[in-house]
């Protein structure tokens, strides 16, 4: 729920990203700010190019910004990032490709084995343990770069279009299980996507970006009740709102 | 997923043993028939059977041991110190574009010297002993491995490095977690150029000036016209370089399981 009395768990601040190239430099984001309170569920959306992806790289802390502010409450916090490839290291079997966050924590190897076993069961990979990353599907490759995700327990999950690669009835069906994961975990969540009606589904706020240089160009609070269910896509209500999303987008 | 594909672990030699053998005895029986009835004399072209012997004696009082023990140090050690100090120059060579523009001329000038032809120079420099041979090694080592292991590092998908920076990854522990797996099909692929190099580098060297080794010894029985010897140093040299090269193809297929397609 998009409760405002909260105090803001993550506040970005005229955010500026620009990349060095020949000419000047290509600017990717401009004047970027928004908050987001705890447990919230926030989708980005925006045109291929518009900087989604270099804002949410900004936030894990992998790039400097060239300007502005990102606070987040309580020190930095641990991030849980999932790529638009599941990007697995494709010499760690699924198992231990869960378990890298834990191993970077300190904790050993074998010791995090009881903790990635309980994300395996979450995300539904039971049996797939031992297989090699070549050896998975898209959708399954996905769901444990999910499950990596959250297995360090993380204060903010960031998601780039994370099905992006997927068809759209295993995309629906991950999405469903993204929000029955969020709703069991409670996670503030920045997710990236390219679905208007995915966004409204599952976020309780909507950023929409601007062509490059990217810049807020809307922000919509989705009013939505919880528990979200399937039957509330076909609404008039989600249609409505679906519709002005999209004015706005393009 | 892209992955390095570049210089990956070569498949398993196919297992045929019985063409294996058969081509191998035909070999043989080529050799003894042209020895037994070209009319060459010994010292041009010794019969198997003179080289079997000559091995067995050279077994027996000890020397193709102490010949073959110092060649495999200089390899060992030549291959360890190249292995060692191309893999980190060539980490940090892949880490900064500036400390590659520092290097790369003196680099590129190095590399097209070859070896082979200051090996002399090297010996005269640090004399007849094992150490001159040890450095031709490593040097003979070095480029293959250096650039092996530029290409490799280079090659790290930028996406795990970006997990790694999201999840506070350590230098130490990128380097140990993601560096050093992701490119490790080109580095061995690198050091398994370089263990065949440096059996070359050794005998070379050897040639050139030494006082103990097998290519000592090749020069030794050419001196004496000693064919069979020669024959037997040659044979001996063939061997390390296998099983050298066994060596490194069996740690390629124990570390690169992951690698492999399934059918
Ligand atoms: N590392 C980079 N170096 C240079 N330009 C980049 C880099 N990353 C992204 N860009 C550029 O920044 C712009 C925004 O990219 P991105 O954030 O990936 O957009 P989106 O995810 O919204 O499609 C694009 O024009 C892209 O080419
Ligand atoms: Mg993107």
């Amino acid at each position: 729920m998009t409760d405002d009395t909260l105090d803001p768990v993550l506040v970005v601040q005229d955010l500026d990203a620009t990349f060095p190239n020949e000419n000047g430099g290509l600017r990717a984001l401009r004047g970027v700010s928004f908050s987001v309170t705890p447990r919230q569920f926030v989708c980005i959306l925006g045109p291929s190019g518009s900087g989604k992806s270099t804002l949410l790289r900004v936030l894990a802390g992998v790039l400097k910004p060239t300007r502005g502010l990102v606070h987040f409450a309580g020190g930095i916090p641990r991030i849980g990032f999932v790529f638009q490839q599941s990007n697995l290291m494709p010499w760690r079997t699924v198992l231990d490709n869960i378990t890298l966050p834990l191993e970077l924590e300190g904790m050993n190897r074998e010791s995090a084995y009881p903790r990635a076993q309980e994300l395996i069961d979450l995300v539904g990979l039971q049996g797939f343990e031992r297989a090699w990353p070549r050896d998975l599907s898209g959708g399954m490759a996905q769901r444990v770069a999910i499950a990596r995700a959250l297995v360090h327990d993380p204060d903010i999950l960031l998601l780039d279009e994370p099905f992006g690669s997927l068809d759209a009835l295993t995309r629906e069906r991950m999405g469903s299980e993204l929000l029955r994961i969020w709703q069991v975990r409670q996670k503030t969540v920045l997710m990236v996507t390219h679905s208007i009606s995915e966004a409204l589904y599952l976020s309780d706020q909507v950023l929409v970006l601007t062509q490059r240089p990217g810049s807020i160009k809307m922000r919509l609070n989705v009013e939505l009740p919880r528990p979200r269910i399937e039957e509330m896509r076909y609404t008039a209500d989600f249609g409505r709102q679906v519709r002005q999303l999209k004015d706005a987008i393009e | 997923m892209q992955l390095p594909k570049t210089q990956k672990s070569t498949p398993a030699p196919p297992h045929y043993p019985w063409t294996a053998l058969a081509s191998l005895a035909t070999g043989l029986a080529a050799w003894w028939l042209v020895s037994r009835f070209s009319g060459l004399p010994a010292f041009i072209l010794p019969s198997p059977g003179m080289v079997l012997n000559r091995f067995i004696l050279a077994l027996q009082d000890g020397s193709l041991l102490v010949h073959t023990v110092v060649t495999l140090e200089e390899i060992s050690l030549g291959l360890l110190a190249g292995t060692l100090s191309a893999t980190a120059l060539g980490y940090l060579l892949a880490k900064s574009r500036l400390f590659e523009r520092l290097l790369s001329p003196y680099l590129v000038a190095m590399q097209a010297i070859p070896i082979v032809a200051i090996a002399p120079l090297m010996v005269i420099w640090f004399g007849p002993g094992m150490f001159s041979k040890v450095l031709i090694c490593a040097l003979i080592v070095f480029f293959p491995v250096l650039v092996n292991t530029v290409v490799g590092v280079r090659a790290v998908p930028r996406s795990l490095h970006a997990l790694m920076g999201s999840l506070r990854a350590t230098r130490w522990q990128t380097l140990r977690l993601l560096e050093l797996p992701a490119s490790l099909p080109i580095l061995l692929g690198g050091l398994r150029i370089g263990a065949t190099l440096s059996v070359i580098g050794a005998v070379v060297g050897e040639l050139v000036g030494a006082n103990r080794g097998l290519g000592f010894l090749i020069n030794v029985g050419r001196g004496q016209y000693d064919t069979a010897l020669v024959f037997v140093a040659v044979f001996t040299l063939v061997a390390l370089a296998l099983a050298l090269y066994s060596l490194v193809s069996f740690f390629e297929h124990r570390l690169l399981a992951w690698q492999e397609w399934r059918e």
